[in-house]
């Protein structure tokens, strides 16, 4: 019978994936992207899980805000990637070191 | 067979399916693979989601996400020229810090949260069921009540991100030659033909030079 500790369990691992893909991809911005949507979905599933299990709809809703958002900032952050790529010819992090950080 | 031992072996299907696409993502060597390791991930989540009941944010999920962000996703990969070898490196080099911060990261969770405490926690009976709506109802009744205001800012930021996109790639050609729609629209018949007012006939001047005779 599947219980809270499943999704729970379940959502932590997607977050683990998600930041051990943020180290590893230090170069490719794409898929620095792809790991923060990974992110995102660890955390609206435990965000549905705790809406099930504890009967309160104001979960749900708080993922159907999220999934908003994210997409907002997927369009946005793709076009300033693309942007950065017709005016660099790079999506290498370690080549946009203009601003000198 | 019993329905719940059915939904428990569902359920680990699934989350083996969405762990192994999901390492798939931060692994593949080519991004358009990963892409779509992702949109498998992406499938199988909203299917754990369809298990715990949360019908409509499932199907959000595979339609904003897969059938739209995705496929977002793709044509920017698709459309820059990236040099994969090089975006190569560095990878073996961050392995291990990825592998041991990430697993830190997991223990501390997951003795953080307590699994065993919440392993008590069984699923119940489905709230929208026991307040006699289906999923989207229930979902819908507090999205469009209590959370309405919130449900607006939303709107607002989804239109946001769209004027921000399109003001971002848009990009203006000064060598390029084009029809202004509006220029054309907007022109007046007198800034194209003048009209000059003149008398019919005129009289034959007097040519002030006297004939040349022709010497023969």
């Amino acid at each position: 019978m599947i219980s809270l500790s499943h999704y729970i369990v379940l959502g932590a691992v997607l977050f683990c994936i998600a930041v051990a893909g943020l180290f590893i991809n230090r170069k490719n911005v794409i898929v620095l992207l792809m790991s923060i949507e990974l992110m995102l979905l660890a955390v609206n599933t435990n965000f549905v899980a705790f809406s099930r299990f504890l009967g309160d709809v104001s979960g749900q809703v708080f993922v159907f805000f999220i999934l908003t958002v994210a997409a907002a900032e997927a369009a946005i952050g793709l076009a300033i990637l693309v942007l950065l790529f017709r005016n660099r010819s790079t999506i290498n992090v370690a080549d946009i070191d203009s601003m000198k950080g | 067979m019993n329905p719940q031992l059915f939904q428990l072996i569902c359920f680990y299907a699934f989350g083996f399916v969405t762990v192994a696409a999901a390492l798939a993502v931060i692994t593949l060597r080519n991004t358009v693979h990963a892409v779509l390791a992702l949109v498998l991930t992406f499938f199988s989540t909203a299917c754990l989601w369809m298990l715990a009941e949360a019908e409509f944010l499932a199907l959000a999920l595979i339609v904003v996400y897969v059938g739209a962000v995705m496929v977002l996703f793709l044509f920017v990969v698709m459309m820059l020229d990236i040099d994969q070898e090089k975006m190569r490196e560095g990878f073996v080099k961050f392995l291990p810090v990825g592998l041991v911060v990430a697993v830190v990261m997991l223990v501390e969770m997951l003795g953080l949260i307590g699994v065993r405490a919440m392993h008590a926690q069984l699923m119940g009976a489905d709230p929208a069921a026991v307040a006699g709506l289906s999923n989207t109802a229930w979902l819908g009744m507090a999205l469009y009540t209590k959370y309405l205001l919130p449900f607006e800012v939303a709107a607002l930021i989804l239109t946001v991100g769209v004027v921000a996109a399109v003001a971002l790639t848009l990009r203006q050609r000064v060598a390029s030659r084009y029809a202004s729609a509006s220029e054309q629209v907007k022109v007046k018949p007198g800034d194209r033909v003048r009209i000059v007012k003149m008398a019919a006939t005129l009289p034959v001047e007097e040519s002030p030079v006297p004939q040349q005779e022709s010497k023969s």
